[in-house]
């Protein structure tokens, strides 16, 4: 089968954008935004990498070790995903469960992602006024964050601010062109972004050995 | 033929086969013993429709050269290369071995020697067609006595060639030198390169030339004028047709016609053939044979326990497994159609006279009917004496009690997979292979399999199915499939058998036995191929998996849905007609389906809808 290469070889890329959508072939926005990530990664001399995860792991087989490594590599990790219910695509759950391991991501000696950066880009099918407590969605769209931003705390990474687009299906192109425009620049000037300067450095939780099974990290 | 019309001719000889051939086959004697029955009943010791069967016997000895020929396309040099030891050195052994004895015998009891040499090698040779067909007929091919049968027969077939060759010159050496020595033999030469350098050079490209006219009547002409022409050039000075067919057919064997010369030539060499076993019937003289009785029965006895001896030291020193030993040495030791061509040949040259000539082709017929009967009556007793106290030298079956949990029966290209899988998570798998040959394959690299065959019921309890929870059926024989997932669904019920199925038919049976988890071997392999090309057209990855796997839920499901209706076949051609109209317009909806969710682009504040089925997940 004809594995999909990441848009640039590089084992050391700066900047790792992970693109989950498991119906890209349907997508208006994140096929857009990936193509526009691709594209930066193509002139940045492997300093940008895009994967592909539902094109890399069709079968749901993460490799977990290439995963690390390029995570082990990166400074800024970048998710983009369209939110289905409220959260995301079950192979970036999937993702998340194997490759952010007890003892590597977090835990007793798990310092793999101390100190780096986490940007989430993500769009909705609701439009932005869907997301009050006044309409269908109940809630205003940060009150969906927390699992995203405890996340990258756990594992000591700093939760930038996440980049939206609502109203996928409905939004003009133009719009979309825009947006695109902003995600490229954003991954091309990472990390002179003005509102960094402000973010405090995250600390990394600790968490207590008493927290997890003592000796295999899966189950419970 | 006595009317001299050929259309009685060809009203006996087609009838007396068409009635005598099927009969023959039903009995289960073949049909090379049904058209020397034939022969025999139309013959002048039968109904004398024929008195003269000379002029049949010439005529359809072309029969014999078509058959070499076509023995020449399936010899390509380099499988010829391949094959050369147990060609040459186990063919040379039976067929030299053989002769020698039955040559110095026949001298001691003070035959003249020329007659000897003669009568050794003809006898010597065994039937390629009733030993193939029967190891064909037995699945047998595939196995060490199947492999080791081709190859002294090949050799057989290879060395017939010098043999005819050999014959009229030991006439010459007898009488007199003719054609005149070292001319003939430049001229002998000559004719020989002119048809290998032909050959190379002119033939291919004649065949191109031929086969561009696309006239398939005229290529099959062109077959049997290739054939013809070689023959006769070789007989212009006086070597064999056979040889000449024979280089004729190595020279094309890599040629791209070599399929299309076969199935051109095939029916003629069949029915040739049979002519030409209908004739040596029709020559078998009687009246030698009732003459002299006791001397035929001794001859036939004689060559036979001569040659079987041979075959046993054989047998023992290759190996041959046990088990497979006695159809191995039957059907070696049978004479056969060459040493028909050999006395007919040495008669025609005048080296062993008419009567001679007569006894020895009768032994051979003899022989050659007697073998089915044997290999009946060794089936009874001998392979189920051997069986029993099967201890063989190099392959022991299985007879320690087994304990494992699986026990995978076939351990080929498939049962090897489930096994590695097995033992790569540490379980123990007990692995049945009834092939002696995989079997040491497969224990060379380590792998702990028992030489036995699971149709067995003692072996299947040795094997620990008493006890065993999972049985891994991944036999490629489809007969034998079936024969095991009954003997278990039979005897031992509590085993799950978790079966590979060749194709649809196999699939059935074994469903309609009872096995619920049935592989069809092709089907994964085949999907993961439809999803790289749908990969390759444009479709993302994932997507092409979901289509991959909804087909094949589809696929599955209509297999169970057509299940009560196998074996009707107007009903299935229909079935199949609805399967693949229902998954075109499931794919076509589902297609519609995302055109419609773009065009609506997605659902907004004011027209929310609960979220029903069909629809994505809410964005």
């Amino acid at each position: 089968m004809p594995e999909p290469q990441p848009t640039s070889g590089a084992a050391s890329a700066e900047v790792l954008v992970l693109v989950a959508h498991p119906q890209m072939e349907q997508s208006r926005v994140n096929r857009r935004l990936m193509r526009a990530a691709g594209e930066v990664a193509a002139t940045s001399r492997g300093r940008v990498e895009v994967r592909d995860l539902y094109a890399l792991y069709p079968d749901y087989l993460i490799d977990v070790a290439a995963e690390q490594a390029l995570l082990a590599q990166a400074k800024l990790i970048v998710w983009q995903h369209p939110v289905h219910w409220y959260s995301m695509p079950p192979l970036m759950k999937l993702w998340l469960d194997e490759v952010l391991a007890f003892g590597w991501a977090y835990g007793p000696g798990g310092t793999a992602l101390q100190g780096k950066d986490l940007w989430l880009s993500a769009s909705t099918g609701g439009p932005e006024d869907s997301y009050r407590p006044d309409s269908y969605n109940r809630y205003f769209f940060d009150a969906f964050l927390p699992p995203y931003e405890q996340t990258a705390a756990l594992c000591g990474m700093r939760f930038l601010p996440p980049l939206l687009l609502h109203g996928a299906h409905r939004v003009e192109k133009a719009a979309i062109e825009a947006h695109a425009g902003v995600y490229a620049e954003r991954l091309a000037t990472y990390p002179e972004w003005p509102e960094l300067a402000e973010l405090a450095e995250c600390v990394a939780c600790e968490v207590p050995a008493t927290a997890r099974p003592s000796t295999e990290p899966e189950g419970a | 033929m006595e009317h001299g019309s050929w259309l009685t001719g060809s009203l006996v000889y087609l009838a007396a086969a068409v009635l005598a051939v099927p009969i023959a086959k039903a009995l289960g004697l073949g049909s090379i013993i049904g058209y020397l029955a034939a022969g025999i009943l139309i013959g002048p010791w039968g109904l004398k429709f024929v008195t003269d069967p000379q002029d049949m016997l010439h005529f359809a000895e072309f029969g014999v050269v078509l058959m070499l020929f076509l023995v020449g396309l399936e010899l390509e040099p380099r499988r010829l290369w391949a094959l050369r030891r147990p060609i040459f050195g186990w063919g040379s052994v039976q067929l030299f071995g053989s002769a020698a004895l039955m040559c110095g015998a026949a001298v001691l009891l003070g035959v003249d020697w020329r007659l000897a040499l003669v009568a050794a090698l003809g006898l010597a040779m065994s039937s390629t067609a009733i030993g193939l067909g029967v190891m064909a007929e037995r699945n047998l091919m595939a196995t060490t006595s199947g492999q080791s049968v081709l190859s002294v027969m090949l050799l057989q077939d290879v060395a017939a060639i010098p043999i005819l060759a050999l014959v009229p010159l030991l006439a010459v050496s007898a009488e007199h030198a003719q054609g005149g020595g070292w001319f003939g033999a430049a001229k002998a030469v000559g004719v020989i390169a002119l048809i290998v350098l032909g050959g190379r050079l002119l033939l291919r490209p004649a065949l191109r030339w031929i086969a561009r006219s696309k006239t398939p009547e005229i290529f099959t002409a062109a077959s049997l004028l290739l054939v013809v022409a070689t023959a006769a050039l070789m007989q212009s000075v006086g070597l064999s047709m056979a040889l000449g067919a024979f280089l004729a057919g190595v020279l094309l064997a890599e040629s791209e016609y070599r399929r299309e010369l076969e199935t051109d030539i095939e029916p003629f060499k069949g029915l040739l053939l049979g002519l030409f076993f209908i004739a040596v019937g029709m020559s078998i003289d009687f009246a030698v044979v009732m003459a002299q009785p006791l001397l035929v029965a001794g001859l036939v006895l004689g060559f036979l326990v001569v040659k079987g001896v041979v075959l046993w030291a054989m047998g023992r020193t290759m190996p041959i497994p046990v088990v497979e030993r006695p159809p191995f040495i039957i059907l070696l030791a049978q004479g056969g159609e060459f040493g028909f061509v050999v006395f007919q040949t040495a008669a025609g040259a005048g080296v062993i006279d008419a009567p001679t000539s007569s006894l020895l082709v009768a032994s051979v017929a003899i022989s050659m009917l007697l073998t089915p009967l044997v290999l009946l009556l060794s089936d009874r007793w001998w392979a189920a004496h051997l069986a029993a106290h099967a201890q063989g030298p190099q392959l022991d079956e299985i007879s320690e009690p087994q304990h494992a949990p699986v026990i995978i029966a076939g351990f080929g290209r498939y049962g090897q997979i489930v096994g590695r899988l097995l033992y790569a998570n540490g379980f123990a798998a007990t692995v049945l292979e009834h092939d002696a040959e995989q079997v040491e394959a497969v224990r060379r690299f380590g792998w702990p399999v028992f030489y036995g065959d699971a149709t067995r019921l003692d072996l299947l309890r040795t094997a620990g199915a008493d006890k065993a929870r999972v049985m891994v059926l991944a036999i490629d024989d489809i007969e034998q499939s079936v024969e095991v997932a009954k003997l278990v669904r039979e005897h031992f019920p509590r085993m799950t058998i978790v079966a590979r199925a060749r194709n649809v038919t196999h699939y059935y049976e074994l469903r309609n036995l009872g096995v619920e988890i049935i592989e069809r071997e092709t089907l994964d392999a085949a999907l993961m191929s439809g999803r790289s090309v749908l990969e390759l057209l444009g479709f993302e990855r994932h997507q092409a998996r979901t289509l991959a796997l909804r087909f094949r839920r589809h696929n599955v499901a209509q297999l169970e849905v057509v299940r009560p209706h196998f074996g009707d076949e107007a009903k299935l051609i229909a079935f199949a007609k609805q399967g693949r109209q229902q998954l075109e317009e499931l794919f076509a909806q589902e297609r519609e389906a995302a055109r419609q969710r773009t065009e609506r682009a997605g659902w907004g504040g004011q027209d929310a809808e609960p979220d029903d089925k069909g629809r994505p997940a809410p964005r």
